[in-house]
Order: structure tokens, then sequence, then C-alpha cells
């Protein structure tokens, strides 16, 4: 399976106050791929990410999956609100997705619950989600998005509200279930350390309007866990930072320039 | 508490005039009095009927219909102007005109608290939908929610803390309407024993249909305090509130 973006734009606003957020984005992932887009803030990725979802229709462009195996939905996608439902207890949010497509209670409890086991919440299943902390709720939503059996999982910036211990240990957590079943994954973030601990290969995008500015292959063999932060593979980060660097210091200055009128 | 025997106490030092405010013990005496008679549970009950049988008939179309028109901007740009124009009339001023159409029986006073009832609730039940946390609508969309899905598993669900506010102010709407449309033209009811101590100038009966409402008042407050608890136990916590 494939999936296709081909000349994607989206323009916001109209007549004068239009604004091109994306322009022009060209890329394909193929299945098992653990695709990376980083970016500076506000350079469109998260509209990207929409798009590809299919929240969002593009002003043009297209988004082209092509494939034959037996998927459930073509993806879902982790929010980095992760927008767990409070007056469902775990259980019922973990299965939402199984349950919107029909399937019996019996059997989408047993899924749900075998995914809650893989991120370490089986033991909270008939909790609410008000009584747990944030770290478990994006777990829940990473369970959620993982029991419908996409065929890829589109994550925007899952980990970007969580403090730093709680990110390094999800994002291992993430490394363990993603190895268990080769998703393909598209991961939106701003930190350049999570794209290249998880990711295959990296987008790079240029601050708005967004275009791909690089495309980066991470080379470090796999498994992978946080120790490998200091390993001499790592320098690659140096060569990223200064890729995105002058990106993101045009987007601030977009800002204040902004602010300033 | 400390208020009563504060007023007890200027009572008795001859501070108040005992015309106009009796002291809280002779209230209470009369209001024992009126219980041991049954004036006090026929009037009670009577009140209770109209006020609930109004309740009802309000706030369950007005929730339905408010959530619809948060949800669908079709229905709200339709019944929008039509909201608009009747909500601001009084319930009370419109009474004779409900009791020319529904007669001066038990109805026209029903009706009164139902159309206070609904316009609040229908209010806050759409003012619920429109702050629902966006994210929430994506992952509705974005996992395969039907429309009714979409209604009954988030919409509904999500609304449910304003809904509750709306109840709250309903009810204390509909025991204002009902005590005011029994003053008018009821023979029995807590109005009714109010308006007929001020008649016949019973000054403490009088106080006791005061103290009844207040009561009344409190009592639904504490219960739908408890049962909001029950309902919506994430709404106000801590964790939630800087993601609503």
């Amino acid at each position: 399976m494939k999936l296709e973006c081909r000349h994607l734009t989206k323009n916001f606003g109209e007549g004068e106050k239009e604004t091109r957020i994306i322009s022009d984005v060209n890329f394909e992932i193929k299945e098992g791929e653990f695709l990376c887009i980083l970016g500076p803030s506000g350079c469109g990725k998260t509209t990207l990410l929409r798009i590809i979802a299919g929240l969002m229709e593009p002003t043009s462009g297209e988004v082209i999956f092509s494939g034959n195996k037996n998927y459930g939905p073509i993806n879902s996608m982790v929010f980095q609100e992760h927008g767990v439902f409070p007056w469902m207890n775990v259980i019922d949010n973990v299965a939402f997705g199984l349950e919107m497509q029909g399937v019996p209670r019996k059997e989408r409890y047993t899924q749900s619950l075998d995914f809650l086991k893989r991120v370490g919440l089986s033991k909270y299943a008939f909790r609410n989600p008000h009584e747990l902390s944030v770290g478990m709720r994006q777990r829940i939503a990473i369970a959620r998005a993982f029991v419908t059996n996409p065929a890829i999982l589109l994550m925007d910036e899952p980990f970007g509200s969580l403090d730093a211990q709680t990110r390094l240990i999800l994002q291992e957590e993430l490394l363990k279930i993603w190895s268990e079943h080769k998703k393909t994954v598209i991961f939106v973030t701003h930190d350049i350390d999570e794209a290249i601990l998880l990711g295959d290969r990296l987008l790079v995008m240029t601050s708005v309007p967004g275009r791909i500015k690089e495309i980066i292959a991470i080379g470090i063999d796999r498994p992978r866990d946080s120790r490998m932060e200091s390993t001499p593979e790592f320098i690659m980060r140096l060569r990223i930072w200064n890729s995105i660097r002058s990106e993101v210091e045009k987007a601030m200055q977009e800002d204040t320039g902004d602010a300033e009128n | 508490m400390g208020l009563l025997l504060l007023w007890e106490l200027c009572g008795r030092l001859g501070l108040l005039n005992p015309l106009f405010f009796p002291v809280p013990s002779l209230i209470l005496l009369r209001f024992i009095a009126m219980l041991a008679d049954g004036e006090i549970q026929a009037n009670l009950t009577i009140t209770l009927f109209r006020l609930f049988t109004g309740f009802l008939l309000g706030t369950i179309p007005g929730i339905l219909i408010g959530l619809l028109m948060g949800a669908s901007e079709k229905i709200r740009l339709l019944l929008d102007p039509i909201v608009a124009a009747t909500y601001p009339i009084p319930k009370l001023a419109i009474f004779p005109l409900l009791m020319i159409i529904f007669g001066i029986g038990e109805f026209s006073k029903i009706m009164a608290i139902a159309i206070g009832c609904f316009f609040i609730v229908l209010i806050n039940a759409m003012a619920g939908v429109k702050n629902i946390n966006k994210v929430y609508f994506d992952v509705a969309k974005n996992y395969g929610a039907s429309k009714g899905q979409l209604f009954t598993r988030v919409i509904l669900p999500a609304s449910l803390p304003m809904i509750f506010t709306g109840i709250r102010l309903a009810l204390g709407m509909s025991l204002i309407v009902v005590v005011g449309v029994e003053f008018v033209s009821a023979n029995y009811g807590i109005g009714a024993i109010i308006w007929n101590g001020w008649e016949t100038f019973e000054i403490e009966k009088l106080y006791v249909g005061i103290f009844l409402c207040a009561i009344l008042g409190i009592l639904f407050t504490v219960i739908l305090k408890r049962v909001e608890m029950r309902i919506t136990p994430w709404f106000g916590h801590l964790a939630y509130r800087d993601q609503e």
C-alpha cells in the first residue's frame, strides 16, 4: 500500500486576506514506514496532516491512497489535545472507532483490552479519563488509534503538551508498540530529537507557506531507544537543526513583523 | 440559622413592628398548625404538580430543540429569529393571554411555567453545543461517526454540563412563575397561601408561604447538585478545566 500527496496546496481566507498555508507539497510514503514531518510552528504541518486525514479539503492537489490489504479505516489520527471523551470510560474511548464501525461490544472490548494492555493501562479500563493523568490520556488516544487497524496512523504532535519526562517514556512506548505492528505512520513534530528517534525518514518543512525543504533519511538501525541520543549517529541532529533553523527564524520574524503592524 | 435567631431577638426586643415582621417562633407555630390540619400538604401538592408538569413540558422539547439548533446551522437559522422574538416576552405578562386561550384552569398555569422553562433550557443547550471543544468533532469524524452517532455519543453528552445549568435556572424560574400565577388565579397552592395571607392580613400565614418557597428553592438546588455530580462527574474537575 502506498500514500501519495501530489501538489497539495491550501489557502485560507478570501480576497485580500487570503494566505497560502502550504504550497505544492509532494511526497509519498510506503507501507511500514515511519515518516516524521518536522517544521517550525505555524508552517502548516498540522494543516497538511488534516488534509491527509480527510478532515479538510485541499485548495488544489490530491491525496491518493492505493492499497489492497485488509485494513479498517484508511487512517486513524492521534490529536495533540488527545481528544479523549470525558463522558466515556477508558475502554469505551479506546473502542470508539470500532463502535462506529458497528463491531459488537464483546468483540470490541476484547480488542480494546488487548491494546490497553500494550500501553499499560489495562487495570484502568473501567475508570474515567478525568481520574487519570494527561500522559495516560494520550496513551488512551494512541490505543484508540491502533485498535481500529488503520492503513496509516496519523499523529499530530501527540506528545507536544506533555512534560519532558512523560514525553520520553511515551516515545519509547510508541517505538515498542510500533515495532510489534510495523504500522505506517506519519508523525508531525517540531522536536528534532523526537523526529530522529522515531522516524525512518524526515520531511523538513519551510515556514509558511509550507513547502518541503528537505527529505532526510535517518540511517539509524532499529530497534531504537532513547539511549541512542548519545551515539555518534545522532550528530545528524546538528545538520537537521541547521536546515530548519533559518525557517524557524523566518517564522519568528513574521510573527514579530505582524505584531508591529 | 443565625439570621433567624437575630430576627427572633429583634422581634422580642420590640425592635421590629410585629404587624409586619412577626418573630420566627410565631411563624413556626402557624406552620405547625397548618401542617396539622393538612393545609400545607394540600397546597404544596398542587403547587408541585403544576411546577413539575410545566417544567417537564417545557424543558424536554427545549433541550431537544436547543441541541438541534446548536448542532445544525440550518435549523438554527430557521428558528433563531422566532426564538429571539418570543424569548424576551415576560411570562407573567402574557399569563392573561394564556388564560384566554387555555381557560382559567390548571393548563394555563402549566403553560406559563412551560414557556418560562422552554426558552431558558433551549438557549443553554444551544450554547452547550457551541462550547464543545472542536477536537471532539475531529475525533468523531476521523473515527467514522455517522450524524446520528455524532449526536448521541458526542453532542448530547458533551452538552450536559450546560444543559444542567439550564435546568437549574429553569427550576428557579418555574418556582417564580408558579407562585406568580397562583397569586393571580388560584385558590390552592403556595402562591395562594401567600396571597391569602396578604388579603386577610394573617401575616404569619404570608411568611409561612414565603418560607415554603425558600425551602423548596434550597431543596431543588441541593438535589440537582447531587444529580449533576452523579451524571457529569468529569465537569469542573481540574483535570479537564484547561481543555474544555
